[in-house]
Protein backbone atom coordinates (compact mmCIF):
# COMPACT_ATOMS: atom_id res chain seq x y z
CA UNK A 1 0.00 0.00 0.00
CA UNK A 2 1.15 3.59 -1.01
CA UNK A 3 1.36 6.15 1.78
CA UNK A 4 -1.01 8.03 -0.21
CA UNK A 5 -3.38 4.61 0.34
CA UNK A 6 -2.81 4.85 3.78
CA UNK A 7 -3.58 8.41 4.72
CA UNK A 8 -6.55 7.94 2.81
CA UNK A 9 -7.79 4.77 4.46
CA UNK A 10 -7.19 6.48 7.75
CA UNK A 11 -8.93 9.60 6.69
CA UNK A 12 -11.98 7.43 5.79
CA UNK A 13 -12.37 5.66 8.51
CA UNK A 14 -13.41 8.72 11.07
CA UNK A 15 -15.26 10.47 8.38
CA UNK A 16 -16.39 8.66 4.82
CA UNK A 17 -18.37 11.69 3.93
CA UNK A 18 -15.32 13.92 3.33
CA UNK A 19 -15.40 14.81 0.24
CA UNK A 20 -12.25 14.10 -2.86
CA UNK A 21 -11.27 17.97 -2.81
CA UNK A 22 -10.90 18.09 0.98
CA UNK A 23 -9.10 14.60 0.86
CA UNK A 24 -6.93 15.90 -1.95
CA UNK A 25 -6.09 19.01 0.57
CA UNK A 26 -5.74 17.02 3.72
CA UNK A 27 -2.75 14.78 1.94
CA UNK A 28 -1.56 17.03 -0.68
CA UNK A 29 -1.50 15.10 -3.50
CA UNK A 30 -3.71 16.37 -6.87
CA UNK A 31 -7.78 15.70 -7.13
CA UNK A 32 -6.91 12.83 -9.63
CA UNK A 33 -4.33 11.43 -7.61
CA UNK A 34 -6.67 10.93 -4.97
CA UNK A 35 -9.77 10.04 -7.01
CA UNK A 36 -7.23 7.02 -8.78
CA UNK A 37 -5.98 5.79 -5.60
CA UNK A 38 -10.13 5.21 -4.10
CA UNK A 39 -11.53 3.82 -6.96
CA UNK A 40 -8.51 1.45 -6.80
CA UNK A 41 -8.91 0.73 -3.45
CA UNK A 42 -12.25 -0.26 -3.79
CA UNK A 43 -11.06 -2.14 -6.88
CA UNK A 44 -9.25 -4.45 -4.83
CA UNK A 45 -11.96 -4.65 -2.14
CA UNK A 46 -9.94 -2.69 0.86
CA UNK A 47 -12.88 -0.30 1.01
CA UNK A 48 -15.82 -2.26 0.68
CA UNK A 49 -18.66 0.01 1.59
CA UNK A 50 -19.02 2.98 3.01
CA UNK A 51 -20.96 2.80 5.68
CA UNK A 52 -22.13 5.07 9.50
CA UNK A 53 -21.32 3.53 12.38
CA UNK A 54 -24.84 3.25 14.60
CA UNK A 55 -25.41 2.75 18.42
CA UNK A 56 -28.61 0.84 17.86
CA UNK A 57 -29.57 1.34 21.76
CA UNK A 58 -29.89 4.63 21.18
CA UNK A 59 -32.68 3.72 19.27
CA UNK A 60 -36.33 2.28 19.39
CA UNK A 61 -35.89 -0.24 17.78
CA UNK A 62 -35.99 -3.60 19.12
CA UNK A 63 -32.74 -5.96 18.70
CA UNK A 64 -30.57 -8.77 20.36
CA UNK A 65 -27.45 -9.98 19.59
CA UNK A 66 -25.85 -12.91 20.77
CA UNK A 67 -22.35 -14.65 19.82
CA UNK A 68 -22.50 -18.06 19.01
CA UNK A 69 -19.31 -20.31 19.26
CA UNK A 70 -19.63 -22.98 16.94
CA UNK A 71 -17.86 -26.50 16.50
CA UNK A 72 -18.09 -27.85 13.27
CA UNK A 73 -16.25 -31.22 11.20
CA UNK A 74 -14.42 -29.69 8.72
CA UNK A 75 -15.33 -31.37 5.04
CA UNK A 76 -12.38 -33.02 2.94
CA UNK A 77 -11.05 -30.64 0.60
CA UNK A 78 -13.25 -27.67 1.82
CA UNK A 79 -11.76 -27.41 5.32
CA UNK A 80 -13.70 -24.83 6.93
CA UNK A 81 -15.13 -22.71 4.15
CA UNK A 82 -17.95 -24.63 3.30
CA UNK A 83 -19.68 -25.04 6.39
CA UNK A 84 -18.39 -20.90 7.30
CA UNK A 85 -20.63 -20.04 3.79
CA UNK A 86 -23.49 -22.19 4.76
CA UNK A 87 -23.75 -20.03 7.95
CA UNK A 88 -23.25 -16.11 6.47
CA UNK A 89 -25.68 -16.74 3.98
CA UNK A 90 -28.51 -16.87 6.72
CA UNK A 91 -29.42 -12.78 6.68
CA UNK A 92 -29.86 -13.00 10.65
CA UNK A 93 -25.85 -13.52 10.32
CA UNK A 94 -23.65 -10.21 10.72
CA UNK A 95 -20.16 -12.30 11.21
CA UNK A 96 -18.48 -15.14 10.95
CA UNK A 97 -14.71 -16.02 11.61
CA UNK A 98 -12.45 -18.72 11.78
CA UNK A 99 -11.22 -19.20 15.29
CA UNK A 100 -8.02 -20.60 17.18
CA UNK A 101 -8.80 -22.01 20.91
CA UNK A 102 -11.89 -24.37 21.66
CA UNK A 103 -14.12 -23.62 18.83
CA UNK A 104 -14.00 -23.13 15.11
CA UNK A 105 -16.33 -20.33 13.94
CA UNK A 106 -17.55 -17.65 15.73
CA UNK A 107 -20.91 -16.25 14.47
CA UNK A 108 -22.20 -13.07 15.37
CA UNK A 109 -26.16 -13.44 14.94
CA UNK A 110 -28.80 -10.48 15.21
CA UNK A 111 -32.10 -10.79 15.62
CA UNK A 112 -35.66 -8.73 16.39
CA UNK A 113 -36.57 -10.76 19.56
CA UNK A 114 -35.26 -13.33 21.82
CA UNK A 115 -37.48 -15.69 20.32
CA UNK A 116 -36.54 -15.08 17.00
CA UNK A 117 -32.97 -15.98 18.18
CA UNK A 118 -33.51 -19.29 19.95
CA UNK A 119 -35.01 -19.82 16.78
CA UNK A 120 -32.30 -18.89 14.67
CA UNK A 121 -30.03 -21.40 16.59
CA UNK A 122 -32.51 -24.24 17.02
CA UNK A 123 -34.33 -24.31 13.66
CA UNK A 124 -31.44 -23.30 11.31
CA UNK A 125 -27.77 -23.33 12.90
CA UNK A 126 -27.71 -26.65 14.83
CA UNK A 127 -29.30 -28.77 12.47
CA UNK A 128 -26.47 -28.46 9.44
CA UNK A 129 -24.80 -31.55 9.54
CA UNK A 130 -21.32 -30.58 10.05
CA UNK A 131 -22.13 -28.52 12.93
CA UNK A 132 -21.48 -30.74 16.07
CA UNK A 133 -21.84 -28.19 19.30
CA UNK A 134 -23.15 -24.42 19.18
CA UNK A 135 -22.31 -22.15 22.67
CA UNK A 136 -24.74 -18.90 22.70
CA UNK A 137 -23.68 -16.13 24.41
CA UNK A 138 -26.08 -12.79 24.51
CA UNK A 139 -24.57 -9.75 24.29
CA UNK A 140 -25.56 -7.42 26.93
CA UNK A 141 -24.21 -4.06 26.53
CA UNK A 142 -21.71 -2.47 24.02
CA UNK A 143 -18.74 -0.44 25.25
CA UNK A 144 -16.69 -0.15 22.04
CA UNK A 145 -16.40 -1.46 19.08
CA UNK A 146 -14.60 -0.46 15.60
CA UNK A 147 -12.70 1.57 18.02
CA UNK A 148 -15.45 4.01 19.46
CA UNK A 149 -16.46 3.97 22.66
CA UNK A 150 -20.42 3.87 23.21
CA UNK A 151 -20.62 4.86 26.22
CA UNK A 152 -18.57 7.81 27.63
CA UNK A 153 -19.59 11.71 27.44
CA UNK A 154 -16.97 12.65 24.48
CA UNK A 155 -16.94 16.18 26.03
CA UNK A 156 -13.85 18.21 25.19
CA UNK A 157 -12.41 19.24 28.51
CA UNK A 158 -9.69 21.47 27.25
CA UNK A 159 -10.16 25.35 28.49
CA UNK A 160 -11.68 27.30 25.64
CA UNK A 161 -9.02 29.72 24.69
CA UNK A 162 -5.66 28.98 26.45
CA UNK A 163 -2.14 30.72 25.75
CA UNK B 1 -6.73 49.70 52.52
CA UNK B 2 -4.40 50.58 49.46
CA UNK B 3 -3.05 47.27 48.27
CA UNK B 4 -1.06 48.86 45.76
CA UNK B 5 1.65 49.98 48.79
CA UNK B 6 1.75 46.83 49.65
CA UNK B 7 2.49 45.02 46.46
CA UNK B 8 5.51 43.90 44.61
CA UNK B 9 5.91 46.98 42.30
CA UNK B 10 7.85 44.73 39.69
CA UNK B 11 4.91 41.99 39.55
CA UNK B 12 2.40 44.69 40.01
CA UNK B 13 3.68 46.74 36.58
CA UNK B 14 3.00 43.39 34.34
CA UNK B 15 -0.46 44.22 32.61
CA UNK B 16 -2.87 41.46 33.18
CA UNK B 17 -2.67 38.62 29.79
CA UNK B 18 -4.02 39.82 26.84
CA UNK B 19 -5.70 36.94 26.71
CA UNK B 20 -7.62 36.85 29.81
CA UNK B 21 -10.18 39.07 28.64
CA UNK B 22 -10.81 37.11 25.43
CA UNK B 23 -10.82 34.39 27.61
CA UNK B 24 -14.24 35.46 29.35
CA UNK B 25 -15.97 36.36 26.57
CA UNK B 26 -15.39 33.15 24.59
CA UNK B 27 -16.23 31.12 27.74
CA UNK B 28 -19.83 32.72 28.21
CA UNK B 29 -20.64 31.77 24.79
CA UNK B 30 -21.83 28.06 25.16
CA UNK B 31 -21.83 26.67 21.73
CA UNK B 32 -19.15 28.46 20.23
CA UNK B 33 -16.74 26.67 17.88
CA UNK B 34 -13.42 27.18 19.28
CA UNK B 35 -9.85 27.82 17.32
CA UNK B 36 -8.61 29.24 20.37
CA UNK B 37 -7.46 26.02 22.40
CA UNK B 38 -3.68 25.35 22.74
CA UNK B 39 -3.39 22.03 23.35
CA UNK B 40 -3.89 18.70 21.37
CA UNK B 41 -7.47 16.95 21.12
CA UNK B 42 -5.47 13.78 22.07
CA UNK B 43 -6.41 12.36 25.26
CA UNK B 44 -2.88 10.84 26.77
CA UNK B 45 -2.15 7.64 25.06
CA UNK B 46 -3.36 4.93 27.64
CA UNK B 47 -0.15 3.43 28.34
CA UNK B 48 1.40 6.40 29.72
CA UNK B 49 -1.56 6.65 31.93
CA UNK B 50 -1.50 3.10 32.57
CA UNK B 51 2.01 3.70 34.29
CA UNK B 52 0.53 6.34 36.65
CA UNK B 53 -2.24 4.36 37.35
CA UNK B 54 0.00 1.22 38.42
CA UNK B 55 2.13 3.27 40.41
CA UNK B 56 -0.59 4.89 42.26
CA UNK B 57 -1.78 1.32 42.55
CA UNK B 58 1.58 0.35 44.11
CA UNK B 59 1.68 3.49 46.48
CA UNK B 60 4.70 5.63 44.93
CA UNK B 61 3.44 8.45 46.19
CA UNK B 62 5.93 10.17 47.67
CA UNK B 63 8.64 13.16 46.63
CA UNK B 64 11.17 12.65 44.12
CA UNK B 65 14.78 13.94 43.82
CA UNK B 66 14.34 17.75 43.21
CA UNK B 67 16.13 17.32 39.81
CA UNK B 68 13.51 14.45 38.94
CA UNK B 69 13.55 10.79 38.67
CA UNK B 70 17.15 9.64 37.81
CA UNK B 71 15.40 6.68 35.32
CA UNK B 72 13.18 9.93 34.09
CA UNK B 73 16.38 12.01 33.38
CA UNK B 74 18.35 8.97 31.95
CA UNK B 75 15.05 8.66 29.26
CA UNK B 76 15.45 11.99 28.43
CA UNK B 77 18.95 12.21 27.61
CA UNK B 78 18.34 9.15 25.34
CA UNK B 79 15.70 11.31 23.88
CA UNK B 80 17.35 14.06 22.97
CA UNK B 81 20.48 12.65 21.69
CA UNK B 82 19.01 9.90 20.07
CA UNK B 83 16.01 12.53 18.46
CA UNK B 84 18.20 15.30 17.97
CA UNK B 85 21.77 14.90 18.57
CA UNK B 86 22.49 17.14 21.55
CA UNK B 87 23.92 15.02 24.74
CA UNK B 88 23.31 15.79 28.37
CA UNK B 89 24.55 14.00 31.47
CA UNK B 90 21.46 12.83 33.46
CA UNK B 91 22.78 13.56 36.66
CA UNK B 92 24.39 16.97 36.11
CA UNK B 93 22.64 18.74 32.86
CA UNK B 94 18.93 17.65 33.24
CA UNK B 95 16.33 18.93 35.54
CA UNK B 96 12.77 18.27 35.22
CA UNK B 97 10.18 20.48 35.73
CA UNK B 98 6.75 21.36 35.80
CA UNK B 99 6.01 21.83 32.68
CA UNK B 100 8.53 23.51 30.47
CA UNK B 101 6.84 26.76 31.77
CA UNK B 102 8.60 26.03 34.89
CA UNK B 103 11.76 25.78 33.19
CA UNK B 104 11.75 29.12 31.57
CA UNK B 105 11.04 30.86 34.64
CA UNK B 106 13.90 28.95 36.13
CA UNK B 107 16.43 29.92 33.49
CA UNK B 108 15.40 33.75 33.55
CA UNK B 109 16.05 33.72 36.97
CA UNK B 110 19.08 31.82 37.36
CA UNK B 111 20.70 33.99 34.46
CA UNK B 112 18.84 37.10 34.60
CA UNK B 113 20.20 40.19 36.41
CA UNK B 114 18.75 43.34 37.11
CA UNK B 115 18.66 45.58 34.16
CA UNK B 116 19.85 42.87 31.69
CA UNK B 117 17.92 42.99 28.58
CA UNK B 118 16.67 39.44 26.86
CA UNK B 119 15.90 39.62 23.40
CA UNK B 120 12.24 38.18 22.43
CA UNK B 121 11.28 37.63 19.17
CA UNK B 122 7.38 39.21 18.66
CA UNK B 123 4.91 37.77 18.34
CA UNK B 124 5.46 34.65 20.91
CA UNK B 125 4.24 33.14 23.46
CA UNK B 126 2.87 34.99 26.40
CA UNK B 127 4.79 34.60 29.46
CA UNK B 128 8.24 35.11 28.17
CA UNK B 129 8.39 38.92 28.77
CA UNK B 130 6.55 38.96 31.73
CA UNK B 131 9.04 36.22 33.41
CA UNK B 132 11.52 38.55 32.40
CA UNK B 133 10.45 41.43 33.94
CA UNK B 134 9.75 39.05 37.47
CA UNK B 135 13.37 38.27 37.30
CA UNK B 136 14.25 41.88 36.83
CA UNK B 137 15.61 42.27 33.67
CA UNK B 138 14.09 44.26 30.43
CA UNK B 139 12.14 42.31 27.73
CA UNK B 140 13.14 43.36 24.00
CA UNK B 141 10.43 42.49 21.77
CA UNK B 142 12.47 41.72 18.33
CA UNK B 143 9.46 41.97 15.52
CA UNK B 144 9.10 39.09 12.92
CA UNK B 145 7.44 39.44 10.39
CA UNK B 146 4.83 37.13 7.73
CA UNK B 147 7.31 38.22 4.89
CA UNK B 148 9.88 36.37 6.65
CA UNK B 149 7.51 33.55 7.21
CA UNK B 150 7.97 34.50 11.09
CA UNK B 151 11.36 33.37 10.86
CA UNK B 152 13.96 35.26 13.33
CA UNK B 153 16.30 37.44 11.13
CA UNK B 154 19.88 38.00 11.68
CA UNK B 155 20.18 41.41 10.95
CA UNK B 156 17.10 42.09 13.21
CA UNK B 157 18.51 40.18 16.11
CA UNK B 158 21.71 42.56 15.41
CA UNK B 159 20.00 45.69 15.46
CA UNK B 160 18.59 44.54 19.12
CA UNK B 161 21.37 44.04 20.52
CA UNK B 162 22.93 46.63 23.49
CA UNK B 163 25.53 46.12 26.15
CA UNK B 164 22.92 45.39 28.13
CA UNK B 165 22.03 42.42 26.29
CA UNK B 166 22.28 39.06 28.30
CA UNK B 167 20.37 36.46 25.97
CA UNK B 168 18.14 35.52 23.16
CA UNK B 169 14.50 33.53 23.99
CA UNK B 170 14.27 31.32 21.00
CA UNK B 171 10.98 29.77 20.94
CA UNK B 172 10.55 27.88 17.93
CA UNK B 173 8.59 26.02 16.31
CA UNK B 174 6.55 28.94 17.23
CA UNK B 175 3.42 29.78 19.41
CA UNK B 176 1.33 31.86 17.50
CA UNK B 177 2.94 31.91 14.55
CA UNK B 178 3.50 28.48 13.82
CA UNK B 179 6.85 29.01 12.36
CA UNK B 180 9.61 27.09 12.18
CA UNK B 181 13.63 27.62 11.90
CA UNK B 182 15.67 25.79 9.73
CA UNK B 183 18.90 24.81 10.03
CA UNK B 184 20.71 27.67 8.01
CA UNK B 185 18.84 30.22 9.97
CA UNK B 186 20.03 29.16 13.16
CA UNK B 187 23.42 29.22 11.77
CA UNK B 188 22.72 32.57 11.14
CA UNK B 189 21.20 33.33 14.58
CA UNK B 190 24.29 31.70 16.04
CA UNK B 191 27.09 33.93 14.60
CA UNK B 192 25.11 36.71 16.09
CA UNK B 193 24.69 34.80 19.21
CA UNK B 194 28.74 34.08 19.83
CA UNK B 195 29.98 37.92 17.95
CA UNK B 196 28.30 39.50 21.21
CA UNK B 197 28.69 36.30 23.16
CA UNK B 198 25.09 35.94 24.57
CA UNK B 199 23.17 33.12 25.83
CA UNK B 200 20.35 31.47 24.35
CA UNK B 201 17.02 30.03 25.90
CA UNK B 202 15.68 27.51 23.43
CA UNK B 203 12.20 26.99 24.03
CA UNK B 204 11.52 23.42 21.65
CA UNK B 205 8.28 22.43 23.30
CA UNK B 206 6.79 21.76 19.67
CA UNK B 207 9.80 20.01 18.21
CA UNK B 208 8.00 17.05 17.61
CA UNK B 209 5.31 18.49 15.58
CA UNK B 210 6.98 19.95 12.55
CA UNK B 211 5.69 18.82 9.04
CA UNK B 212 7.05 18.84 5.39
CA UNK B 213 10.72 17.80 4.26
CA UNK B 214 12.83 18.77 7.34
CA UNK B 215 12.28 17.58 10.85
CA UNK B 216 13.88 20.23 13.76
CA UNK B 217 16.84 21.15 14.59
CA UNK B 218 18.06 21.72 18.03
CA UNK B 219 19.63 25.07 18.56
CA UNK B 220 22.26 23.23 21.00
CA UNK B 221 23.23 21.11 18.08
CA UNK B 222 24.74 24.12 15.88
CA UNK B 223 28.27 24.31 16.20
CA UNK B 224 29.20 26.39 19.13
CA UNK B 225 25.94 26.94 20.57
CA UNK B 226 25.79 23.73 22.96
CA UNK B 227 27.47 25.76 25.54
CA UNK B 228 25.71 28.74 25.34
CA UNK B 229 22.17 27.59 25.53
CA UNK B 230 19.51 26.08 27.72
CA UNK B 231 17.36 23.55 25.96
CA UNK B 232 14.14 23.41 27.07
CA UNK B 233 11.16 20.75 26.37
CA UNK B 234 8.52 18.94 27.82
CA UNK B 235 5.98 16.14 27.56
CA UNK B 236 2.49 18.60 26.91
CA UNK B 237 2.56 18.86 23.07
CA UNK B 238 4.38 16.02 21.51
CA UNK B 239 2.78 13.50 24.06
CA UNK B 240 -0.96 14.90 24.67
CA UNK B 241 0.25 15.35 28.36
CA UNK B 242 -0.64 19.15 28.97
CA UNK B 243 -2.42 18.24 32.30
CA UNK B 244 0.41 16.35 33.55
CA UNK B 245 2.47 19.14 33.95
CA UNK B 246 6.25 17.74 33.48
CA UNK B 247 8.50 19.14 31.50
CA UNK B 248 12.64 19.91 31.79
CA UNK B 249 15.98 21.99 30.99
CA UNK B 250 19.17 20.97 29.82
CA UNK B 251 22.14 22.85 29.77
CA UNK B 252 25.52 23.26 31.34
CA UNK B 253 25.76 21.95 34.97
CA UNK B 254 26.46 25.67 36.67
CA UNK B 255 23.30 26.70 34.99
CA UNK B 256 21.11 23.84 35.89
CA UNK B 257 22.63 23.40 39.52
CA UNK B 258 21.16 27.03 40.13
CA UNK B 259 18.41 26.44 38.44
CA UNK B 260 17.86 23.50 40.46
CA UNK B 261 18.44 25.44 43.74
CA UNK B 262 15.44 27.70 42.93
CA UNK B 263 13.36 24.99 42.32
CA UNK B 264 14.14 22.96 45.44
CA UNK B 265 13.02 25.71 47.25
CA UNK B 266 10.35 26.91 45.62
CA UNK B 267 8.70 23.71 44.14
CA UNK B 268 10.79 20.77 45.57
CA UNK B 269 10.00 18.52 42.63
CA UNK B 270 7.46 18.15 39.67
CA UNK B 271 4.54 15.46 40.68
CA UNK B 272 6.03 11.89 40.38
CA UNK B 273 3.05 10.49 39.29
CA UNK B 274 3.55 13.09 36.28
CA UNK B 275 7.43 11.83 35.72
CA UNK B 276 6.40 8.32 36.17
CA UNK B 277 4.23 9.05 32.91
CA UNK B 278 6.65 10.82 31.34
CA UNK B 279 9.31 8.28 31.63
CA UNK B 280 6.73 5.75 30.24
CA UNK B 281 6.03 7.86 27.40
CA UNK B 282 9.63 8.20 26.92
CA UNK B 283 10.76 3.94 27.31
CA UNK B 284 7.65 3.38 25.18
CA UNK B 285 8.66 5.75 22.27
CA UNK B 286 11.67 4.80 22.62
CA UNK B 287 10.84 0.34 21.84
CA UNK B 288 8.29 1.56 19.03
CA UNK B 289 9.92 4.51 17.38
CA UNK B 290 7.55 6.96 18.89
CA UNK B 291 4.67 5.54 17.01
CA UNK B 292 2.00 7.66 19.13
CA UNK B 293 3.79 10.91 18.39
CA UNK B 294 3.51 9.75 14.92
CA UNK B 295 0.33 9.40 14.51
CA UNK B 296 -0.57 12.64 16.36
CA UNK B 297 1.94 14.38 14.37
CA UNK B 298 -0.07 12.71 10.87
CA UNK B 299 -3.05 14.16 12.13
CA UNK B 300 -1.92 17.13 12.58
CA UNK B 301 -0.50 17.72 9.46
CA UNK B 302 -4.11 16.88 7.79
CA UNK B 303 -5.71 19.34 9.61
CA UNK B 304 -3.11 21.90 9.04
CA UNK B 305 -3.29 21.87 5.41
CA UNK B 306 -7.23 21.44 5.46
CA UNK B 307 -7.23 24.93 7.43
CA UNK B 308 -4.60 26.91 5.62
CA UNK B 309 -6.01 26.03 2.88
CA UNK B 310 -9.51 27.20 3.74
CA UNK B 311 -7.84 30.45 4.65
CA UNK B 312 -6.13 30.83 1.26
CA UNK B 313 -9.46 29.79 -0.47
CA UNK B 314 -11.20 33.17 1.38
CA UNK B 315 -8.66 35.36 0.04
CA UNK B 316 -6.68 35.72 3.25
CA UNK B 317 -2.86 35.63 3.74
CA UNK B 318 -1.99 32.73 5.52
CA UNK B 319 2.24 31.90 5.29
CA UNK B 320 2.85 28.25 5.67
CA UNK B 321 3.17 27.11 9.04
CA UNK B 322 5.41 24.01 9.52
CA UNK B 323 4.96 23.79 13.16
CA UNK B 324 3.27 23.71 16.41
CA UNK B 325 -0.21 23.19 15.52
CA UNK B 326 -1.41 26.84 14.55
CA UNK B 327 -2.23 28.88 11.40
CA UNK B 328 -1.79 32.89 11.99
CA UNK B 329 -3.56 34.30 8.79
CA UNK B 330 -3.58 37.67 8.05
CA UNK B 331 -6.64 39.51 8.46
CA UNK B 332 -5.71 42.86 7.48
CA UNK B 333 -7.84 43.20 4.34
CA UNK B 334 -11.01 43.44 6.41
CA UNK B 335 -9.61 46.21 7.65
CA UNK B 336 -10.31 45.49 10.93
CA UNK B 337 -7.95 45.08 13.77
CA UNK B 338 -7.33 41.57 15.51
CA UNK B 339 -9.36 42.22 18.61
CA UNK B 340 -12.16 43.99 16.62
CA UNK B 341 -11.32 40.84 13.91
CA UNK B 342 -11.92 38.08 17.03
CA UNK B 343 -14.42 39.98 19.29
CA UNK B 344 -17.06 40.34 16.40
CA UNK B 345 -15.92 37.02 14.72
CA UNK B 346 -17.00 35.43 18.41
CA UNK B 347 -20.57 37.77 18.63
CA UNK B 348 -21.59 37.60 14.65
CA UNK B 349 -20.02 33.69 13.85
CA UNK B 350 -19.19 32.04 16.92
CA UNK B 351 -16.08 31.25 16.48
CA UNK B 352 -13.31 32.37 19.04
CA UNK B 353 -9.75 32.78 17.52
CA UNK B 354 -7.19 34.58 19.41
CA UNK B 355 -6.08 38.36 18.08
CA UNK B 356 -2.40 38.12 16.94
CA UNK B 357 -1.63 40.89 19.52
CA UNK B 358 -2.26 38.56 22.70
CA UNK B 359 1.68 37.88 21.74
CA UNK B 360 2.78 40.69 20.89
CA UNK B 361 2.24 44.14 19.05
CA UNK B 362 3.73 42.43 15.85
CA UNK B 363 0.56 40.20 16.18
CA UNK B 364 -1.44 42.70 14.96
CA UNK B 365 -3.28 41.95 11.55
CA UNK B 366 -3.12 38.36 12.51
CA UNK B 367 -5.25 35.96 14.30
CA UNK B 368 -4.14 33.00 15.84
CA UNK B 369 -6.03 29.60 14.88
CA UNK B 370 -5.37 26.16 16.32
CA UNK B 371 -6.04 23.41 14.27
CA UNK B 372 -5.85 20.56 16.90
CA UNK B 373 -9.84 20.07 16.52
CA UNK B 374 -12.21 17.80 15.07
CA UNK B 375 -12.40 17.78 10.96
CA UNK B 376 -15.65 18.50 10.66
CA UNK B 377 -15.71 21.27 13.34
CA UNK B 378 -13.07 23.23 11.15
CA UNK B 379 -15.04 22.87 8.03
CA UNK B 380 -17.80 24.64 10.17
CA UNK B 381 -15.60 27.01 11.33
CA UNK B 382 -14.10 27.99 8.02
CA UNK B 383 -17.46 28.26 6.56
CA UNK B 384 -18.54 30.78 9.10
CA UNK B 385 -15.20 33.06 9.25
CA UNK B 386 -15.64 33.17 5.12
CA UNK B 387 -18.83 34.09 5.43
CA UNK B 388 -17.96 36.70 8.01
CA UNK B 389 -14.72 38.24 5.88
CA UNK B 390 -16.87 38.16 2.80
CA UNK B 391 -18.62 40.98 4.19
CA UNK B 392 -15.96 42.87 4.17
CA UNK B 393 -15.30 42.66 0.73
Amino acid sequence: MTKLETSLLEILREDCRIPLEKLSVMTGASLEEVAQAVEDLEKRKIILRYSPMINWDNTDRERVEAMIEVRVTPQRDMGFDAIARRIYRFDEVKSVYLMSGSYDLLVLVEARTLKELASFVSAKLSPLETVTGTATSFVLKRYKEEGVIFDSDDADHRLVISP
Amino acid sequence: MNYDLYLNRRAASVPPSGIRRFFDLAASRKDAISLGVGEPDFKTPYLFRDAAINSLVDGETQYTANRGLIELRQEIAFYLSNRYQISYTPEEEILVTIGASEAIDLALRALVSDGDEVLVPDPSYVSYAPCVVFAGGVAVPVRTTQENQFRLKAEDLEKAVTPRTKLLILPYPNNPTGAVMRKEDLEEIAEVISRHDLLVISDEIYSELVYGENGHTAFASIPGMYERTVTINGFSKAFAMTGWRVGYACGAKEIISVMNKIHQYSIMCAPRMGQIAAAAALRIGRENNYESVQIMRESYDRRRRLMVDAFRGMGLECFEPYGAFYAFPSIRKTGLSSEEFCSRLLQEKNVAAVPGTAFGPSGEGHIRCCYAIAVDKINIAMERIADFVSSFA
